[in-house]
């Protein structure tokens, strides 16, 4: 007869005189029952976790400013640097890591409207005193005067830079194209040949380098091509656009800000029709911005919150607010999109993490191995109801969800208008339009 | 041979679970195959170990974002299960057996005696028994890792030793009744059902409960990832408590008097009830009423046990019998004989059946598997003891050993199986050779991932699954572009007799007193079929001429 029976040595779980325990695995379906309960109540552990460690607020950077803020710009060649443009015509740059104001001067005389860096790490700054003026951070004096600058016969809007040409454009009535080499050649002008309106932001895409887009008062939005000089096409929404922002991955999208409290994204190839609606601020957006992942954007609006979007959803992922901080005029990802920084009326420049409970700092491969552990689980089970409530819940200011409770009271009244409406005319034969078309009126090539 | 066989016809092929090989290797040459059968076959066999249900046909989504989705999720799941299967080489230990090498050699005629010097010492070391004859007879229960042992005497005699060292734990004299002891998730803690009340004890031996609700109570079952105790009783009340909160769950009278044998299901914590009249219940804390009733025996169910993938359950009755069923179809496979009522049953880890009938024992392998298509009828046992004159109350397997552990009424006996255990544990679930630390992290986690009383139900993997109805109705409300269905057009025109669906439809709808369009459409319908039939009819009658013709039907 053949006799084997199971035998362990109990120094096999563990050698003698050694603390270490070993641990070996069997990974049986059998051994492991309850599976799925197991992994739910995993997740909604998890999902609790995160919002119990949930603290976006970081700092505000120095002392900010004395006016509101109304633009921020980051330098594509660093990571720390940051500059901010104020109400009373202040340029300050800010060292992120100590989040301390390194320079300023008084740029402008009045409300500084646009700025950005060139990439010999030079800031231009633009404002309504019709001139665009170009300081060096890096290696001047606080309240230096500008290297150069351009005056202009209307003020300014918006100032971008070109991803390799030493040129920027800056926009008022028209789009102006600037040589930064040449200080006094006129510059070439851009616009669509009809419109009269203000251009309000200008923006150059980064990877199809001559193409920019311009939103405008008259509600449009107009892409250029610098190669014809000619522009591409005009996109005239119901509302006028507050900011443009192209991904930074995907070289044809690009997200608009609109008055309308929406963030609409658009294939430039195929603007009939918007990529994606995202919905949830209830006062006009002012500024848009993907991250440099291009998988998010942050939204400044001046309901007094800043919100987090992925772009495929249609809803925020997050919403940051804090008691003192007024309408959100600017924000920025930082460019390891692991911050936030937003400008706002009270004159504050706040530096928020881009995943509320994420926390810097090294971690071992353990904590590494939990956290992606309890990430991937809370996203497999996040259609559980109970977890989605907890997931989804903020704390959002009174005024802004009364003011959300009123906006969908007011949406409802609409529509339910519309449908009695289509009730009793023709309309009730036509498609309804579909909420990604509705907001355009009119496309012109 | 201690078991009779209802049936002496089968073939003898299969004695004692030696298999006979099918096909013969007679050449060193390996039979070829081809790359991509070995990796199809690799895939299969992953699939079928490892895999988590049926695979999602992708090619027939139209949402581009979904299919993409779904296909790197089916991809994800793939590659994992041939991970699990490829790290399977790693599992330290082989499982144990007992092979007869001639024709002539019997498993069940192996005694204890014969195994021992063909063992380790260590294993061999295992083997033991415990004289304690004057307040028995005796029920045991192992901790979920099998290192400690907990022995109650009916005269009130409770002890707790690690096995492993021959260390006594504690050691209490009640003076009253104990019907049942029972380990609570690890070895810090067990409940007695003593007399009246059911206490729960430290491992030093210091009361810590007394667990007023629970009143004469027979029967107790722990189940561990829930930290619920159950409990049932002469009045037939079986009572949920959760031993982390103390809460009492649910309280449902069975209305079936007192149960003779109760066990859970490992895989679902489902519990298994046997009665007096020979049923045997399924409970869950979501339900006042058995989940499900089966008539098992024609007499008392004296023991029920359930493997631990929850496939299969044996029962034992008065009626002198054993049966196998199926707990997935509630259909019997098999049944065999026993000479006296088997007082207790126990399935061990790797599927070998211990039967403790009068002062006797056999250990049955092979009554079902998994893997078989059609479960065949075993014609001996695997192993057997006892006849000593030990009257068995208990059997109960040491988890991850090869173990048997029996007590009776002069006190337990821990014999060697070979086969029984699981060989490989899993440190990171139930660790048999935990050190306090160890211990402690473990009940820390198993505490926060306690489950709740909800999650139990037959179906463990209802969790997470979504609601499709409702999710389709809600699609439907939202798209009010759809085009509103038109009834008419989905009846088909058959043109049959009695019930057609027309009929039926014009039954429950068309019967209003309103003439619109659609009455008149359904008229319409309505007078073309009966046209139809009509000139059927005619048809039929005319073939069958004017005799046979006034028989035609419609």
């Amino acid at each position: 007869m053949k006799i084997k029976a199971l035998s362990r040595p109990v120094a096999s779980a563990q050698a003698p005189g050694s603390d270490v325990a070993r641990a070996p695995r069997n990974l049986d379906p059998a051994l492991h029952p309850f599976e799925r309960a197991r992994e739910y109540t995993r997740a909604l552990n998890a999902t609790k976790l995160e919002r119990m460690f949930a603290a976006p607020f970081i700092a505000q950077l120095g002392k900010g400013h004395v006016d509101g803020v109304y633009t921020l710009a980051k330098d594509p060649n660093s990571l720390e640097r940051f500059a901010s443009g104020s109400g009373d015509g202040i340029v300050k740059v800010w060292d992120l890591t100590t989040r301390a104001e390194t320079w300023s001067t008084s740029a402008h005389e009045n409300i500084v409207k646009g700025m950005c860096w060139t990439r010999d790490k030079k800031l231009l700054t633009c404002a309504a005193d019709r001139t665009v003026k170009l300081f060096d951070p890096y290696n001047t004096a606080v309240n230096a005067t500008p290297t150069a600058t351009w005056l202009g016969t209307n003020a300014f809007t918006s100032v971008s830079h070109h991803r390799s040409r030493n040129a920027f454009a800056a926009s008022s009535g028209v789009i102006s194209i600037y040589d930064l080499e040449k200080s006094n050649a006129p510059p070439d002008v851009l616009k669509w040949p009809n419109s009269t309106d203000t251009i309000t932001n200008v923006s150059f895409n980064q990877i199809e380098s001559s193409i920019l887009a311009s939103t405008s008062t008259d509600r449009s939005i107009v892409l250029y091509d610098l190669r014809t000089s000619m522009p591409l096409a005009r996109t005239t929404l119901r509302f006028a656009s507050n900011a443009i922002s192209w991904n930074p991955m995907e070289a044809f999208n690009f997200a608009v800000a609109n008055e309308d409290h929406n963030i609409y994204i658009f294939d430039m190839r195929k603007m009939n029709r918007a990529m994606n609606v995202l919905k949830d601020h209830v006062a006009a957006v002012m500024d848009v911005e993907f991250s440099p992942t291009g998988e998010e954007l942050v939204s400044a609006s001046y309901d007094r919150t800043v919100r987090l979007w992925s772009r495929m959803k249609g809803h925020s992922r997050d919403i940051y607010h804090t008691k003192r901080m007024q309408r959100v005029f600017s924000t920025r990802w930082t460019p390891d999109s692991k911050y936030i920084l937003s400008g706002s009326d009270d004159g504050n420049i706040r530096l928020w993490r881009a995943k509320a409970s994420e926390r810097g700092g090294i971690k071992s491969a353990k904590q590494r191995q939990a956290l992606q552990y309890s990430e991937a689980l809370t996203e497999r089970y996040e259609h559980m109801p109970e977890i989605k409530r907890i997931k989804r819940h903020r704390h959002v200011p009174q005024v802004v969800k009364k003011a959300g409770e009123i906006k969908s009271d007011e949406l409802k009244a609409i529509k339910r208008k519309q449908e009695n409406e289509r009730k009793h005319t023709k309309a009730q034969f036509m498609k309804r339009r579909n909420e990604r078309e509705k907001m355009i009126l009119a496309t012109e090539t | 041979m201690e078991v009779d066989l209802v049936d002496e016809t089968g073939q003898q092929t299969h004695f004692n679970g030696a298999l006979p090989i099918d096909e013969a290797r007679t050449q060193l040459a390996t039979r070829t195959m081809s790359k991509e059968a070995a990796q199809i076959k690799r895939r299969k066999e992953a699939e079928k170990a490892y895999g988590r249900g049926r695979k999602i046909n992708v090619n027939g989504i139209r949402d581009k974002k979904l299919r993409g989705n779904l296909k790197s999720l089916e991809k994800k799941n793939q590659d994992a299960s041939l991970k699990l299967k490829d790290a399977e080489i790693l599992h330290e230990n082989t499982e144990g057996f007992l092979e007869p090498e001639n024709e002539l050699e019997r498993t069940y005629k192996i005694r204890q005696e014969d195994i021992i010097p063909d063992v380790a010492v260590e294993t061999a070391k295992k083997k033991f028994s415990l004289k304690l004859d004057a307040l028995g007879p005796y029920v045991c229960d192992y901790t979920r890792n099998g290192r400690e042992l907990l022995l109650a005497g009916r005269k009130g005699h409770v002890a707790t030793m690690e096995w492993r060292e021959g260390k006594l734990g504690c050691e209490l004299q009640l003076g009253e009744t104990v019907r049942d002891a029972k380990w609570l998730h690890n070895n810090q803690l067990f409940a007695v059902a003593q007399k009246k009340y059911v206490y729960i004890y430290d491992r030093a031996g210091v009361e810590i409960h007394c667990l007023k609700k629970h009143v004469e109570i027979l029967n107790m079952e722990f189940l561990p990832y829930h930290y619920l105790l159950a409990t049932v009783g002469n009045p037939g009340v079986l009572r949920y408590q959760d031993i982390s909160t103390g809460q009492i769950v649910i309280e449902m009278p069975t209305k079936l008097g007192s149960p003779t044998s109760l066990t859970q299901n490992p895989r679902n914590a489902i519990l298994h009830m046997g009665h007096q009249n020979g049923t045997v219940t399924l409970w869950s804390p979501n339900s006042t009423t058995p989940l499900v009733k089966m008539l098992a025996h024609r007499g008392p169910v004296r023991g029920v046990a359930v493997d631990r993938e929850g496939r299969y359950m044996v029962s034992t009755g008065q009626d002198l019998k054993m049966s196998v069923w199926d707990i997935r179809m509630y259909k019997e496979v098999n049944t065999y004989f026993t000479r006296t009522p088997a007082s207790s049953v126990a399935i061990s880890d790797r599927g070998l059946t211990a039967v403790g009938w009068g002062t006797q024992t056999s250990i049955w392998r092979g009554l079902f598997s998994k893997d078989a298509l059609e479960q065949e009828k075993i014609q001996s046992p695997y192993m057997s003891w006892g006849g000593d004159g030990q009257r068995i109350e208990r059997v109960k397997w040491c988890p991850f050993e090869d173990l048997l552990g029996i007590s009776h009424n002069e006190g337990f006996s821990s014999i060697i199986v070979p086969g029984a255990g699981e060989p490989n544990y899993d440190a990171l679930e139930v660790n048999p050779y935990e050190n306090t630390k160890q211990r402690q992290e473990t009940e820390v986690r198993s505490l926060l991932n306690k489950l709740q009383p909800e999650m139990i139900s037959l179906n463990p993997n209802f969790i997470g699954n979504i609601d499709l109805v409702s999710a389709e109705q809600r699609k439907a409300e939202q798209d009010l572009d759809k085009k509103p269905v038109e009834v008419l057009d989905t009846i088909k025109n058959r043109g049959r007799g009695k019930n057609s669906s027309l009929r039926k439809y014009l039954r429950k709808k068309g019967g209003k007193n309103v003439i619109d369009e659609r009455r008149l459409k359904i008229e319409e319908l309505k007078k073309s079929q009966k046209e139809r039939q009509n000139k059927r009819l005619e048809e039929t009658q005319e073939s069958l001429g004017p005799a046979l013709g006034r028989f035609a039907r419609k």
